[in-house]
This record gives structure tokens, sequence and C-alpha cells, in this order.
């Protein structure tokens, strides 16, 4: 096993391990949202996408970086600006 | 400090801000704050994804233009759905940002394979596969759990004969494909079958579900998408996407058992199907 491997392994365990005790003791309300918001989180897949259009080449290439830039841009932008429409609920005296 | 080390703090504050925001989410009164340090995070992530191709890496025009229209035309979408969706109709779109999330994740490893092939080593291969597996299942099953809520697709369960033979059949090709491909780097055709064979395999395990039980389900397939990210950064060597899929992995495992036991419901039987109705609210057609 090379040392990126191992190392990129342990990120893996560990952030899973986090994520198992983040979440405690939700109120109902919440679930939806905070569904809403881990799926905001994942967008970070932009990240990679963005990689992958300065490496991508020819036509398959490019044609699956914008694939890959669009999706991901979506997830992005419309989760955390739906979860926000959601998490309003939560302060109706003070609506933005 | 060196470009190397600026990206790498850069990740890393992204990946303090997820966890805190999350954290706070937990909670009524803190819950719009910890989303919106959750998207600070998101900024500053993708900012260095960008500042990282500026410098480490050659962008040429084309890969520039596909980038600049890929980010507008999707962040447009996604900011015209999200902010003109009644809120009754809020689960139906995050399934279908779900179902987008999967899909860019699958197609980061696509792009793996049909671009260096059997130059990938075992590892990459290896999660690349599972990358294509998890994620063209999610993508598929997600937009499903979509058109059932909006009803599009009908929100009772459809019994297909021989569907438990079918959804059986479609992940058992799935996963010999994706052997063979972890194997095989450089085949074309077991990509092509493991991709088929992974979408069959997430439209057949949604769709004998009942409407009522969406929410769970869409949880769920929030949940594989959280992993199908971490495996394309485990293939790409990305730490953001590896630490980030985890935690969304984890957390969404442990949410979706809490909803399923809010209603008094177990996530084994709500995947197994065939359960209830369309919906609350459209009722029992008795």
């Amino acid at each position: 096993m090379s040392d990126d491997l191992m190392f990129a392994v342990t990120v893996f365990v560990l952030g899973a391990l986090v994520g198992f005790e983040v979440i405690s003791k939700v109120p109902a309300t919440l679930h939806t949202p905070l569904m809403s918001g881990t799926n905001a989180i994942h967008g970070v897949v932009l990240a990679g996408a963005i990689r992958l259009a300065a490496d991508a080449d020819g036509p398959l290439g490019y044609g699956l970086a914008f694939t890959a830039v669009a999706f991901a841009a979506a997830n992005v932008v419309g989760g955390y600006v739906v979860t926000d429409r959601m998490l309003r609920m939560f302060h109706p005296r003070r609506p933005s | 400090m060196t470009a190397p080390a600026m990206l790498w703090a850069a990740d890393l504050t992204a990946a303090v801000l997820f966890v805190v925001g999350l954290h706070l989410t937990n909670r009524p009164a803190t819950a719009r704050r910890g989303n919106r340090l959750s998207a600070l995070g998101m900024v500053i992530a993708v900012v260095a994804a960008v500042s990282d191709i500026g410098q480490a890496r050659a962008i040429t025009a084309t890969g520039t233009l596909v980038l600049v229209a890929g980010a507008l035309l999707g962040g447009g979408a996604g900011l015209v759905a999200a902010r003109r969706v009644a809120m009754t109709a809020m689960p139906e779109l995050v399934s279908l940002f779900n179902a987008v999330g999967g899909g860019a994740a699958t197609v980061l490893a696509i792009h793996e394979f049909t671009a260096r092939g059997a130059a990938l080593g075992p590892t990459a291969a290896t999660t690349g596969a599972l990358d294509v597996l998890i994620g063209a299942a999610t993508f598929a099953g997600s937009i499903i759990a979509a058109g059932k809520l909006r009803g599009l697709v009908p929100g009772r369960p459809v019994l297909l004969p021989g569907r438990r033979v079918g959804l059986a059949g479609a992940a058992v090709t799935a996963v010999a494909a994706g052997v063979w491909l972890a194997v095989r780097p450089g085949s074309s055709t077991g990509l092509v079958v493991l991709t088929v064979a992974a979408l069959a395999a997430g439209v057949l395990m949604v769709l004998p579900i009942g409407g009522a039980d969406m929410p769970v389900v869409v949880s769920l397939l929030n949940a594989f998408t959280g992993t199908a990210v971490a495996m394309a950064g485990l293939v790409l060597g990305n730490l953001i996407l590896i630490v980030a899929g985890a935690l969304v992995g984890a957390s969404g495992t442990v949410l979706t058992r809490l909803m399923a036991a809010a209603m008094n419901r177990s996530v084994g039987a709500i995947m197994a199907g065939g359960y209830g109705t369309a919906g609350t609210s459209t009722g029992a057609a008795v």
C-alpha cells in the first residue's frame, strides 16, 4: 500500500465516524431540512468536476466534463438555497 | 504558503465548516446559521478548486468554456428551481438534486475509465467501479423517487411480476461487471454493462416502494450519493471529496434510521417495498 492510499483511507474512516456522531437527537421537524443540508454538502463533487474540466480532452472528455460540472453545480446551488428556504420557517419573525 | 499548502488549508477549512455546520443544523435555533456555515465551506472548496486549475494545471480554452457554461447552466437551473418550488414540492426537488449529485460522481469515474483505462492502478479501478455502481443506481433511483413524489410515476407500489428476480439479476450483473472492470479497467464493455445494470437496479429498487415511504428512500439515496462522492475522491486522490462524501454517507445513514423510526418503520421493511398506498393525501383507493 502506498502512503497516499493509507492516508486517504484514514481520512475516509475518520470522516465516516464523525458523520455517525454529528447527528443526534434531531427533532422530527428538522429531518427533511437536515437531509437537504447533507444533500447540498455532497455537491462538493463540484470540486472534482472543476478539475475534470482541466483534465478533459477530446469530444467525449469535454462532454463528460460539461455534464459533471452542470450536475454538480445544480446540486450545490439548488441544495443550499432550498435548505435555506426550509430553515427560514424556523425564524418566522426574521424573514429575509 | 506554497500553492499546495494553500489548497490543503482551504480544503481543511471547508471540511471543518461542513462538520460544524451540520452539527448546528441539529437544533432549530441554530439550524439556519449551520446551513450558511456549510455553504461558506462550499464556497471555499470551490474557489480552491478553481485556483488549483489556474496554477497547478493548464486548462484549455475549450475546457474553460465547458467549465463556465456548465456552471452557469447547472447553477442557474438549480437556483431557479430552488427559489420557485412550492414548499410541498421540496422533497422531490431535493431528490432531483441528489440524482444530479450522484450523476456527477458517476461521470467523474466514467471519465477516469475512458481517459486512462488500462493505465489505472488496482485501487483506482476498484473505487472507480464502486463509484459507478453506487452513483448510477442512486441517479436512476432518485429520479424514480422524485417522479413518485411528483405523481409522474405511480406513487402506489409498482409490483411487477418477477420484480425480485429482476432486481437481483440487475444487481448481480452490475457487481459482476464491476469486479470485471476492477480487474480489467480498460474494458469498455465492462464499463457499459456496469453502468446500464446499475441504472436498472436503481429503477427496480425504488419502483416497488410506496409514495408515502419516499422521504426515507430519498434520505437513504442521499447517503448513497455521499458514499459515491467519497469513492470519486478515492479515485481522484481528492481529500475534500473523500471527507465530505464519508461525512454525508454516515450522517445520511443515521438520519435515514431516525426518519424510519419516526414513522414506526424499519429501513429494511421500507426497502422491501409493496407496502401502503400512493401517499398520505391521495389515500387508499379501495
